[in-house]
């Protein structure tokens, strides 16, 4: 039962992990646009120089 | 209540902006030089690289971004860059763009309250599916210390998610309190309350049994509700402000003999307006010069256009055809008749808000009977275990959340999100919370003709009944000429493949028509009394040619899909009537044409209105169907109203749904799927009431563990959802 008291903390910091991913994508506006985003992976430009 | 809390926190993040909108946005606008387009063609990777290229080549553009999902392109640019310039490129690489008022649309570019709802989901989720797994540990039979320990973790992480994710719930159950007014949020909050805070204290007791899994799970699918129901407003209320920001009202001013151009809101009374031809009128005033003819169909549903010239006074939302115009205004903005208009319309739209929908009625059932179990359950506990009050809080804990409408917060908005998501991509927009349910009961169907079942373009009828002369000269003249009329005129020549004849000295006299020399003499194409002829009763213009006179007449060319719309119609069993304010020849004709047999024309908008009222008096269910100014007030008193996007922005603001393309086919669809979907609202109400119906005995006879609640929670709330998406 030892292995509880790894096992518990592990499982909330990877579920913490995404929680905070989440929070991060949502403060950055990434779903503001999800079909633009969608088809943007698809462009053919080449962005030489991208913006800083 | 949602929407009212909705709208509360929006407006209390910015005071300013209540006092003054306009104005704090248009100083926003002005500071950053961001323009604003709709892009109603874009939809792939490959619009999004040539609309944002075409836009990066023109000089002074900083940055542009296209945004897939609203169809809309937002652009960084130097002051001295104006939207016509980049609509004018952007409809050299092929896409059709609008301007729209940023300042209008400003709302919806920070959207708050969404994210705020998204973020509870996300933290609602996390803590849902971590609190699950250590509730599997408990259910599966962990004893003593190590269920002691989970308890203490579950607490430790659904305590502070209740406290941060209930809020909107707590928030609106304190404000239905404060007005004596229990909603369905009342017991939710008492549900995710009485559930923490009893499991918190068996935690600390190390009793056996803790909610802590059924309060967060409370709290994520209530909150997906909310959030699905927040998304279907959204979507809705920013394609309504799309509309309206497409608009950007602006008057030529004469200052001095100089045009100057202003917002409406800064133009005064006694200002001098110059009305070009083919523009809307601004203002309401009387004519100073110039001459020329106005359509009026938007207002009054004449289709016939009338003679303007000094003296004569116009009113705002009037079309002006042939010559420039110069109006002294007698009022504007918000005392011009078409506003006058959109404040009637407020007082009709305090009276549709009174509607209860099925959700509010099963509220007003459910509430109480929620209340008189739990308290019944704790009160025949207290008395049967001789008053033991951990025992009966922990049963009436049970029973409230066994019972919290879960599934019930689910029924509605799913169902709403599915319709309106399939009417939205048939070109439905719509608008009001309600509609749908509203829309499902109707049984009578109330058409207007102008702009609605018409397009308002006239369009020649028998073309080969006229000398093929008659047709070429008319052709001819026809040329020189803007005026609808004599553009049709052109065309339908044009389409019978007979060439134009050579006219000379072609001039346009703006009020009357257009005249020239053929063939030596004189020949005039325009109004009646001008050219000389007897005037028919439907629209026409008339040819001069030395002594001989021609008439052409004309018809309201058909919207695309109003036959097929009626004729779904009259397949779903309703009742059609048609009214309009055209004149009585017009209106059979176009009745004939559809197949309509019950039809009223020269109706005033106060006799639209009376019609619509003695309809519902009868105990029908109006849906009214009409664009123009005089239909506004019908619109609004009928049970429930459809526009077209080309209707005035008044007639819009009326009405419950808007339609978006040009085909009216789409409303066949609308009161099917309508009916459909409010079918679907009270099937899922009986799915929720049937797992309460198992799980209520067992929640009362104290058999209810947390699994089961956890069980029945869940299945119900994911059979309803799927009962919502079987939408077709």
């Amino acid at each position: 039962m030892e292995i509880l008291s790894i096992l518990i903390p592990v499982s909330l910091l990877l579920g913490g992990v995404g929680l905070l991913a989440f929070i991060w994508a949502m403060k950055t506006k990434q779903f503001d646009d999800p079909s633009g985003d969608a088809n943007r992976i698809l462009m053919k430009d080449w962005d030489d120089k991208p913006k800083q | 209540m949602a929407l009212a809390e909705v709208e509360h926190g929006g407006m209390a993040a910015c005071p300013a902006c209540v006092v003054a909108p306009m104005a704090a946005a248009q100083a926003q606008v002005a500071a950053r030089g961001r323009l604003m387009l709709s892009l109603p063609a874009a939809h792939c990777a490959a619009c999004i690289s040539t609309v944002e290229g075409a836009l990066a080549a023109v000089p002074g553009v900083a940055s542009s971004r296209v945004n897939l999902t609203m169809k809309r392109v937002s652009v960084d640019a130097d002051a001295e860059v104006t939207a016509e310039a980049l609509v004018a490129v952007l409809a050299g690489v092929g896409y059709e763009a609008h301007e729209l008022d940023a300042g209008l649309l400003s709302a919806t570019e920070t959207d708050k309250q969404g994210r705020e709802l998204l973020m509870r989901l996300g933290v609602a989720f996390f803590s849902m599916m971590n609190v699950m797994l250590l509730s599997v540990a408990v259910w599966s039979g962990a004893e003593g210390a190590t269920r002691d320990m989970f308890h203490w973790i579950s607490a430790a992480i659904a305590v502070p998610t209740v406290i941060f994710c209930g809020q909107p719930f707590f928030r609106s159950a304190w404000a239905g309190v404060k007005v004596g007014r229990l909603g369905m949020d009342f017991p939710i909050s008492l549900a995710l309350v009485l559930a923490s805070s009893i499991s918190l204290f068996e935690t600390i007791k190390s009793g056996h049994h803790a909610y802590f899994d059924a309060a967060v799970m409370l709290c994520f699918f209530l909150l997906l509700g909310r959030y699905l129901d927040h998304r279907t407003r959204a979507v809705a209320r920013s394609a309504a402000e799309e509309l309206a920001a497409l608009e950007v009202p602006r008057a030529m001013v004469l200052v001095d003999g100089a045009e100057v151009v202003r917002v409406i809101s800064e133009v005064a009374v006694g200002d001098l307006v110059r009305v070009r031809p083919g523009g809307r009128m601004p203002v309401d005033g009387v004519v100073e010069a110039g001459a020329s003819e106005v359509d009026r169909s938007l207002l009054t549903g004449e289709s016939l256009p009338v003679f303007v010239g000094p003296g004569t006074v116009v009113a705002a939302g009037e079309v002006n055809l042939t010559g420039p115009l110069e109006v002294r205004v007698t009022a504007a903005g918000r005392d011009s008749s078409l506003h006058r208009m959109a404040d009637l319309v407020a007082v009709a739209e305090s009276a549709k808000t009174k509607y209860t929908t099925l959700a509010e009625r099963a509220a007003r059932f459910y509430s109480p009977m929620v209340h008189i179990l739990s308290f019944g359950a704790f009160g025949y506990w207290m008395w049967a275990t001789g008053g033991d009050l951990r025992f009966a809080i922990n049963i009436s804990a049970a029973v409230l959340i066994i019972t919290c409408p879960c599934a019930l917060g689910l029924a509605v908005p799913a169902v709403v999100t599915a319709a309106s998501g399939k009417l939205f991509r048939k070109g439905l927009l719509i608008k009001h919370g309600t509609a749908l349910e509203r829309l499902s009961q109707v049984d009578t169907v109330v058409f207007d003709k102008t702009g609605t079942l018409t397009m308002g373009a006239p369009e020649l009828v028998d073309v080969g009944a006229h000398p093929a002369w008659a047709l070429q000269v008319a052709a001819g003249l026809a040329a020189g000429s803007s005026h609808p009329l004599a553009r049709a005129l052109a065309l339908a020549v044009q389409a019978e493949g007979v060439a134009a004849a050579e006219v000379s000295d072609l001039r346009e006299v703006p009020g009357y028509g257009v005249e020239g020399q053929w063939q030596g003499q004189p020949v005039r194409l325009g109004r009646a009394d001008w050219c000389g002829a007897a005037p028919l009763d439907v629209t026409a213009t008339y040819l001069r040619a030395g002594d001989q006179t021609q008439a052409f007449a004309f018809a309201d060319s058909l919207r695309p899909g109003a036959e097929a719309a009626i004729a779904a119609l009259t397949a779903q069993g309703m009742r059609i009537k048609l009214i309009s304010g055209d004149v009585p020849g017009a209106v059979a004709a176009l009745a004939a044409r559809l197949g309509i047999v019950d039809w009223v024309a020269g109706a005033l908008p106060a006799e639209k209105v009376a019609l619509v009222r003695a309809l519902t008096a009868e105990g029908c269910h109006v849906l009214m169907v009409g664009d123009g100014l005089n239909d506004t007030a019908a619109l609004a008193a009928a049970h429930v109203s459809i526009s077209p996007a080309t209707a005035l922005d008044a007639a819009r603001t009326a009405s419950d749904i808007v339609l978006l393309g040009q085909d009216m086919a789409p409303i066949g669809d609308a009161t099917r799927i309508a009916r459909q979907a409010t079918r679907r609202m009270v099937e899922n109400f009986g799915i929720s009431a049937a797992y309460n119906v198992i799980a209520v005995p067992l929640a009362l006879m104290g058999a209810a563990t947390p699994l089961a609640a956890a069980l029945a929670m869940s299945l119900s709330s994911i059979t309803v959802s799927l009962n919502a998406m079987r939408l077709k």
